[in-house]
C-alpha cells in the first residue's frame, strides 16, 4: 500500500506553511524517521518524516512552493517494488480531522434565568449537636490542636508539616504538644521552605498519605500557591480521577494587628475561584474543631483559613468523641425577619455586633455564618433573602471580586425577584495594609458600616 | 499486549564500580559502562524503538491535526529513561515533566491510552481530560505528567517522603530537564531530600537546551552533577546516549537510596533531536549539530550494531523488533484516531471525590 505523505501543521492554528527544501529525492530509498522535507511558516519550521519504510515514489510538491494548505498531499511512498504509475494523485486527501464536537456544542445554552426559585430551603445546622451534650469552654487554638491530634490517633496515614509545628510547639501554638504525642516522624519541623514543603507533602498525598501542611500565615502560602492550584487542586482532573490528593493546607489568614502590608491579606476570595479545592473559614471553636476534622478526613485537598485574633477567643465545643461538621454547609448564627447579614470567619464578629445593636433599634436582622467559601452554601443564603428581600456581606477582604461579589451576584440570578434593596458589600478599604493604628482602623470594616449600610437597604 | 512486561529486577549482576559512585565532588564519569547481555541489549533496543517510533507517530499525528496544544517530543533521549527503567523494581516511583510519553511507555503504560489522550478520546489514560503532558498511572506508579516546570521535584521528593514515612523500601526517580534545573524549588527539594535521607534519585536530562536557550546561556554551573554540592548530595555525570552507562549509573544511584543514604544526583548528557515542541523556530542551534549527533551518537543505533556485530543477530531478526514495533504504535494511532471524543457529561466529573 502506498503512504501518502501530507502536509503537516505546525501548530492547531496553521492553515498553510512553505515547503523549503526536500532532502530525499524520488526514487530515493527512506526508513520511518527519515527527514523528507522542511516546512517553514512564519514562526517556526519542521521536518517532515518518512512514516514508513518505501522508497519516496512521486513528489508532489515541489520545493520553493509556499502557501501549502495543511493536509495536502505533499509525496508518496511506496513499498519497494511496488508500481507507481497507477497511482491517483489527484484531490488533496481528506486526513481525519478531530471531530468539533457537535454534541458539545449543543450543551451550551443560555442559562434560564431563574428568579423565582420555587424551593431553596436553608440547612438547618441545631441537630448538629445531640440534644444534651454537654460543652466545654475552648479557644479556638484548642479546639484545632484537639482536631489534629483526635485524627492523627484515628489514621496513622496522617501527619502535619510546617515551620516550627514540633519543637517550637508551633508559631502560633496550635500544635501545642503534638510532637511529645507522635513523635518526629509525624509532626515535622521544615526548613522555611514554602514552595518546596507545600510541594512535598502534595507528592506525598499522591501515593494516599494525608498531609497536614501548616503554614505559619497565608501570606507565605503564596510562595507555594501554584503546588495548592497546579499540583493539588488540578490532578484529580488532569488525571481522570485516578489520583487524588488528600490534604489540608492549614494557616491564619487574613489580618492580624499592626503588621502592616505583606502580613495582612484575605485570602478567602482567591482559593475559592478554583474548582478542585474546598475552602473553609471557621468563625468559632467549635466549627473550627469540627471542619478541620472534617477536613482531615476529605478525601480533596481544602484550604482551611483560620484568623489569629480568633486564636484566642473561647467559645463552647461540644463535648462529644468524634465531633465533624458538614463541609459546604452554612449555619444561621441568629435568626431574624428583616435584613440577612452574610459573613464568615472574623467578619462574623462585625455582623453578629452590628445584629445587636440594630435589634436595639428594632430592626431584627438574619445573620448567617457560611463556615465554608467553597462549595458555598447559596441555599441558605437565597431561602434568607426571600424571606428578608435585603442582603449585606461581610468581610475582611478587598471588594473587587471578592467573596460578597459572588454572593450578589448569585442573589441577583437567583432570587432578583425577592430583592427590595440592592445586595450592598462591607469589605476591607481597597488598599494594602497600612501599619498606623489609625489608618489600620479605617481599612477593615467597622460595625457601624455594617449597622449603617443594613439601616440603609432597610430604607431607614 | 507484549510491552508491557517490564520492571525485571536487576538482581543478579555484578554490581562493580559502587566504589567510584560516592564521590561527593560530582562530575566524575565512570569509567567503561559493564556490557549487557544478549536479553538485555534485546530489551534496550525494543524499548527504546518503541518510544522513538511513538513519538515519531505523535508527530505525524500532530502534524495532521489530530493531536492539538502542546506536544514535547522525547525522541534522542530514549536512552535515559529505558536505562532508568532497567535498573528499577517494581513500585520505585517516577515522575517527570511535560516531555513525558517516553516514562509512560518506559512504565509499561498501554501506548493506545498514551496515544488516545494526545489526541483527546475517552480512551485515553486521563479520559481526555489531561492531553499531552498529564497522564498518571497509580498501577504502574507513574506520578505525571506536570506542565509547570520544575514542579515535579518537590513532588516527586513527597513521593519519597511517603516511602520514608511507610517505610516500604521504594525509590522515587524524579526527571527533570536542565532548564528546570534552575527553578529555586528544585534546591529546596535537594536541601529537605538530603536532611531527612529521602530515597529519592533526580535524574537531570540535559539535553542542552531549555527550549531555544542552550546551557552556558543560563546556567553559571554547567555541571549539574555539582548541583547538589552545597547540599551534600552526592552527582554523577553520565553518557546519557548509552543506555548501558545509563543503567550501571542508576543501578548505584538506587542503590545508594534505597540503602538509606539519601538522594544521589545523575546528570544525564543527552540531546533532544525534535523542537522543544512541535512549534519550534529551530534557529538556535545548526543542523549540522543535530545531524552530527543523529549520526554519531544515536541511543538506538549504538545498540543496534551491537545487536549486529557482538550478539550476530541477524537483519531479519530485527526487523522483526522492527515490525512488532511499529504494529504496536499503528494498534495505538488507529484507536487513538477512532476512540470517541469523551462524553460531554465528563467535563464536570473528577473535580472532587
Amino acid at each position: 500500500m502506498p503512504v501518502d505523505i501530507l502536509m503537516p501543521a505546525l501548530s492547531p492554528t496553521m492553515e498553510k506553511g512553505n515547503l523549503a527544501k526536500w532532502l530525499k529525492n524520488e526514487g530515493d530509498k527512506v526508513k520511518s524517521g527519515d527527514i523528507l522535507a522542511e516546512i517553514e511558516t512564519d514562526k517556526a519550521t519542521m521536518e517532515v518524516e518518512a512514516v514508513d519504510e518505501g522508497i519516496l515514489a512521486k513528489i508532489l510538491v515541489p520545493a520553493g512552493t509556499q502557501d501549502v494548505p495543511v493536509n495536502q498531499k505533499i509525496a508518496i511512498i511506496a513499498a519497494e517494488g511496488e508500481s507507481i504509475s497507477e497511482m491517483v494523485i489527484a484531490a488533496p486527501a481528506s486526513a481525519p480531522k478531530a471531530s468539533t464536537s457537535p454534541i458539545a456544542a449543543a450543551h451550551v445554552t443560555a442559562p434560564a434565568i431563574v428568579s423565582t426559585p420555587s424551593s431553596v430551603s436553608a440547612y438547618d445546622a441545631s441537630s448538629e449537636v445531640p440534644a444534651g451534650t454537654e460543652f466545654v469552654t475552648q479557644t479556638m487554638r484548642e479546639a484545632l490542636r484537639d482536631a489534629m491530634a483526635e485524627e492523627m490517633r484515628r489514621d496513622g496515614d496522617v501527619f502535619i508539616m510546617g515551620e516550627e509545628v514540633a519543637e517550637y510547639q508551633g508559631a502560633y501554638k496550635i500544635t501545642q504538644g503534638l510532637l511529645q504525642e507522635f513523635g518526629p516522624e509525624r509532626v515535622v519541623d521544615t526548613p522555611i521552605t514554602e514552595h518546596g514543603f507545600a510541594g512535598l507533602a502534595v507528592g506525598a498525598a499522591f501515593t494516599g498519605l494525608k498531609p497536614i501542611v501548616e503554614f505559619m500565615t497565608f501570606n507565605f502560602a503564596m510562595q507555594a500557591i501554584d503546588h495548592i492550584i497546579n499540583s493539588a487542586a488540578k490532578t484529580l482532573y488532569m488525571s481522570g480521577g485516578q489520583m487524588g490528593c488528600p490534604i489540608v493546607f492549614r494557616g491564619p489568614n487574613g489580618a492580624a494587628a499592626r503588621v502592616a502590608a505583606q502580613h495582612s491579606q484575605d485570602y478567602s476570595a482567591w482559593y475559592s475561584n478554583i474548582p478542585g479545592l474546598l475552602v473553609v473559614a471557621p468563625s468559632n471553636a467549635a466549627d473550627a474543631k469540627g471542619l478541620l476534622k472534617a477536613a482531615i478526613r476529605n478525601p480533596n485537598p481544602v484550604v482551611f483559613l483560620e484568623n489569629e485574633i480568633l486564636y484566642g477567643q473561647s467559645g463552647p465545643v461540644p463535648k462529644l468523641d468524634d465531633f465533624v461538621l458538614p463541609i459546604g454547609k452554612a449555619r444561621i448564627a441568629r435568626s431574624g425577619s428583616d435584613v440577612t447579614i452574610v459573613s464568615f470567619a472574623i467578619g462574623m464578629t462585625y455582623a453578629l455586633k452590628a445584629a445587636d445593636e440594630l435589634s436595639s433599634q428594632g430592626i431584627n436582622a438574619e445573620v448567617i455564618d457560611l463556615r465554608t467559601i467553597r462549595p458555598m452554601d447559596i441555599e441558605t443564603v437565597l431561602a434568607s433573602v426571600q424571606k428578608t428581600g435585603r442582603c449585606v456581606t461581610v468581610e475582611e477582604g478587598w471588594p473587587q471580586s471578592g467573596v460578597g461579589s459572588e454572593i450578589s451576584a448569585q442573589i441577583m440570578e437567583r432570587a432578583f425577584d425577592y430583592l427590595d434593596a440592592p445586595v450592598m458589600r462591607i469589605c476591607g478599604k481597597d488598599v494594602p495594609m497600612p501599619y498606623a493604628a489609625n489608618l489600620e482602623k479605617l481599612a477593615l470594616p467597622t460595625i457601624g458600616e455594617v449597622v449603617e449600610t443594613v439601616k440603609a437597604v432597610c430604607y431607614r | 499486549m507484549a510491552v508491557a512486561a517490564r520492571k525485571t529486577t536487576s538482581a543478579g549482576r555484578a554490581s562493580t564500580s559502587v566504589k567510584s559512585t560516592a564521590s561527593r565532588s560530582g562530575s566524575k564519569k565512570n569509567s567503561l559502562p559493564q556490557n549487557f547481555t544478549r536479553d538485555e541489549d534485546v530489551r534496550a533496543y525494543r524499548e527504546m524503538l518503541l518510544i522513538r517510533r511513538f513519538e515519531e507517530k505523535a508527530g505525524q499525528m500532530y502534524g495532521m491535526g489530530l493531536i492539538g496544544g502542546f506536544c514535547h517530543l522525547y525522541i534522542g533521549q530514549e536512552a535515559v529513561v529505558v536505562g532508568m527503567e532497567m535498573a528499577q523494581k517494581d513500585g520505585d516511583q517516577v515522575i517527570t515533566s511535560y516531555r513525558d510519553h517516553g516514562h509512560m511507555i518506559a512504565c509499561g503504560m498501554d501506548p493506545k491510552g498514551v496515544m488516545a489522550e494526545l489526541t483527546g478520546r475517552r480512551g485515553g489514560l486521563s479520559k481526555g481530560k489531561g492531553g499531552s503532558m498529564h497522564m498518571f498511572s497509580v498501577e504502574k506508579q507513574f506520578y505525571g505528567g506536570h506542565g509547570i516546570v520544575g514542579a515535579q521535584v518537590p513532588l516527586g521528593t513527597g513521593l519519597a517522603f511517603a516511602n520514608r514515612y511507610k517505610k516500604n523500601g521504594q525509590v522515587s526517580i524524579v526527571y527533570f530537564g536542565d532548564g528546570a534545573a534552575n527553578q529555586g524549588q528544585v534546591y529546596e527539594s535537594f536541601n529537605m531530600a538530603e536532611l531527612w535521607k529521602l530515597p529519592v534519585v533526580y535524574v537531570i536530562e540535559n539535553n542542552r537546551y531549555a527550549m531555544g536557550t542552550s546551557v552556558s546561556r543560563a546556567s553559571a554551573q554547567t555541571d549539574f552533577s555539582k548541583r547538589g554540592i552545597s547540599f551534600n548530595i552526592p552527582g554523577e555525570q553520565v553518557d546519557g546516549m548509552d543506555v548501558r552507562a545509563v543503567r550501571d549509573a542508576a543501578d548505584r544511584a538506587i542503590q545508594w537510596c534505597r540503602d538509606g543514604k539519601g538522594p544521589y544526583i545523575l546528570e544525564m548528557q543527552t540531546y533532544r533531536y525534535r523542537g522543544h515542541s512541535m512549534s519550534d523556530p529551530a534557529k538556535y542551534r545548526s543542523k549540522d549539530e543535530v545531524q552530527k549527533m543523529r549520526e554519531e551518537h544515536d541511543p538506538i543505533e549504538q545498540v543496534r550494531a551491537r545487536l549486529l556485530k557482538d550478539w550476530k543477530l541477524s537483519e531479519d531478526a530485527l526487523k522483526a523488533v522492527d515490525a512488532e514495533v511499529r504494529d504496536i504504535v499503528n494498534e495505538a494511532a488507529e484507536f487513538a484516531t477512532n476512540d470517541p471524543e469523551p462524553d460531554p457529561s465528563e467535563l464536570w466529573t473528577d473535580i472532587l471525590k
